[in-house]
C-alpha cells in the first residue's frame, strides 16, 4: 500500500504537474474577488476566510475525474480490482485519494495563508483558515472519490463530478468557515465548529471509499 | 488444482453473447480460445478474472487451498492494455506490481532481461515502441508468482523473435504446474494446447 501512494504521488508530481494548475487557479479566484467587492479592508477581512474555502474547494474539485479515470484507460484499474483479495478495494480507493491529495491539494494549502494576505485577513484569521482547510479538504477528496467512481466509464465526466460532489461538501464548506470566523470574531466559538469539522473527514474517509470502491466494481 | 467452467454464458449490454461454454484445466495444461471478433473471448476471460460476472453457469478453482481461494486471487490477467504509466520508468512500473501483487518472484531487472528489455529499464515507458511495451507487460507476469496466466492476445504487436521467447515463458510456466487460458487469433507455439472454438454470436 506504501507502494501505491509512492507511485500515486510521484505521478501526480511527475505528469501534468496539476497542483500547479490547482494553485493558479486558487490564485485566479481570489486575486478577483477585492477587485469585484472594492477596496473596503474591513469587508475584505471579513469574508476573506470564506473566500479562501470556496477557492480552494473549487481548486480541489479540478483533476478529480481523473482520480480512475487515467487508471481505467491503461487497465491498472482491472489488476485494481482484481487484487481485491489481497488489497480490499476499498483501501486501495483510500491511498489513492490521500496521495491524490497530497500532490494536488495539500499545495493549495500550504499558499492560503499567502492568499489570505490578499484578502487583509489578520494573522490569527489565516493560521485558523490555514488549519481548517488542512483538515477539512481531505472529507472533500473523499467524497470526491465517489463522483470520480461514478463516471468512471465516461470520456467527458468532470462537470458531472463536480455537480455530483458539490451538494456533499457543503457541509464541509459550512463548518470549515464557521470555524475560520470564530477564531477571529469574538462571540462565536472556534472549538464546536472546529471539530464537527475533523468529524466530517472521519466519516467520509470511511463512507467514501467505501462507495467508491462499490461504484467502481460495477463500473462494467 | 483444477479450474472448471459449467455451462458458462456471458452477456455484455443486456445480449447474450455466449453461452453454455464448459471446460476444464489442470495444472500443466494450456487452453487456446479462438474465435471470430466479436464471439465473446475478452468477455469470457474477463469473467474467468472476475472483472465481470457470468450471465450463467459456474466457475471454480479446485484445489487451490488456502493460498488460491479463488481464480481471481490465483490469477494474472494480461488484458489489451499494458497497465503501466506513461510517466514512470519501465522499472519503476515493475517494482511497483510486484510490491502491490505480492507473492514476489523474479527482480525487475531479472524480468526484463528475462524478455530482451535489460537496456532500456530506465526509460519512461511512455518511450517505448508497441512491441517494447508488450514485453514490458509480460515482464509483470514474472515479477509476482500466479499459477494462473489469464491472456487476452497476448502476442499483439510482438516480433518473431519476441514470439518465439514468449512461447518459450508460457511453456516454462507450464511445466512449473501453470495454467494458461489464452484468448489468440495467432498460433502461440504450445503443443498440446486444449482449444475452446467460440461460435461467434448464437441468433
Amino acid at each position: 500500500m506504501l507502494a501505491l501512494y509512492l507511485r500515486e504521488v510521484r505521478l501526480g508530481i511527475r505528469a501534468g504537474s496539476g497542483a500547479l494548475t490547482g494553485v493558479l487557479f486558487f490564485l485566479a479566484v481570489v486575486a478577483v474577488i477585492p477587485f469585484g467587492v472594492g477596496p473596503d479592508l474591513n469587508l475584505l477581512a471579513r469574508i476573506g476566510p470564506a473566500i479562501l474555502w470556496i477557492g480552494a474547494l473549487l481548486a480541489s474539485l479540478l483533476g478529480l475525474e481523473r482520480l480512475f479515470q487515467a487508471d481505467r484507460e491503461d487497465g491498472s484499474l482491472d489488476l485494481m480490482l482484481i487484487a481485491d483479495g489481497r488489497h480490499m478495494l476499498a483501501l486501495t480507493v483510500f491511498v489513492k485519494c490521500l496521495a491524490h491529495w497530497t500532490a494536488n491539494v495539500l499545495p493549495l494549502v500550504a499558499v492560503a495563508p499567502l492568499l489570505g494576505l490578499f484578502m487583509n485577513v489578520p494573522p490569527t484569521g489565516l493560521a485558523a483558515a490555514t488549519l481548517t482547510l488542512l483538515v477539512g479538504t481531505p472529507a472533500i477528496t473523499f467524497i470526491g472519490a465517489v463522483g470520480a467512481a461514478l463516471v468512471v466509464a465516461l470520456p467527458r465526466g468532470g462537470l458531472l463530478v463536480s455537480v455530483l460532489i458539490l451538494p456533499l461538501s457543503i457541509p464541509v464548506l459550512i463548518f470549515g468557515v464557521a470555524a475560520s470566523r470564530g477564531a477571529v470574531a469574538e462571540p462565536d466559538p472556534f472549538l464546536p465548529a472546529f471539530l464537527i469539522l475533523v468529524a466530517l473527514t472521519l466519516f467520509f474517509a470511511v463512507i467514501g471509499p467505501a462507495a467508491a470502491a462499490l461504484a467502481l466494481r460495477n463500473a462494467d | 488444482m483444477r479450474l472448471a467452467a459449467e455451462a458458462l454464458s456471458g452477456e455484455r449490454g443486456g445480449e447474450v453473447i455466449f453461452s453454455d461454454t464448459s471446460f476444464a484445466v489442470a495444472c500443466g495444461e494450456a487452453l487456446l480460445v479462438t474465435g471470430p471478433n466479436g464471439a465473446g473471448k475478452t468477455t469470457l476471460l474477463r469473467i474467468l478474472a472476475g472483472l465481470l460476472r457470468p450471465a450463467a453457469g459456474r466457475l471454480a478453482l479446485d484445489g487451490g487451498g488456502e493460498e488460491w481461494p479463488d481464480i481471481r486471487a490465483a490469477c494474472h490477467y494480461l488484458g489489451h492494455f499494458n497497465a503501466m504509466k506513461t510517466a514512470l520508468t519501465v522499472e519503476e512500473n515493475l517494482v511497483f506490481w510486484q510490491r502491490f501483487l505480492g507473492q514476489a518472484r523474479m527482480t525487475a531487472s531479472e524480468a526484463l532481461e528475462t524478455v530482451g528489455l535489460e537496456d532500456i529499464g530506465h526509460l519512461p515507458f511512455g518511450y517505448l515502441s508497441t512491441g517494447q511495451r508488450r514485453r514490458a507487460a509480460i515482464a509483470r507476469l514474472l515479477v509476482s508468482h500466479r499459477p494462473v496466466w489469464l491472456l487476452d492476445e497476448p502476442t499483439a504487436g510482438l516480433d518473431r523473435a519476441s514470439e518465439g521467447r514468449f512461447a518459450e515463458l508460457m511453456r516454462g510456466h507450464l511445466r512449473e504446474g501453470g495454467m494458461i487460458v489464452a484468448a489468440t487469433h495467432l498460433p502461440l507455439g504450445l503443443e498440446g494446447a486444449g482449444e475452446l472454438a467460440m461460435g461467434g454470436q448464437a441468433r
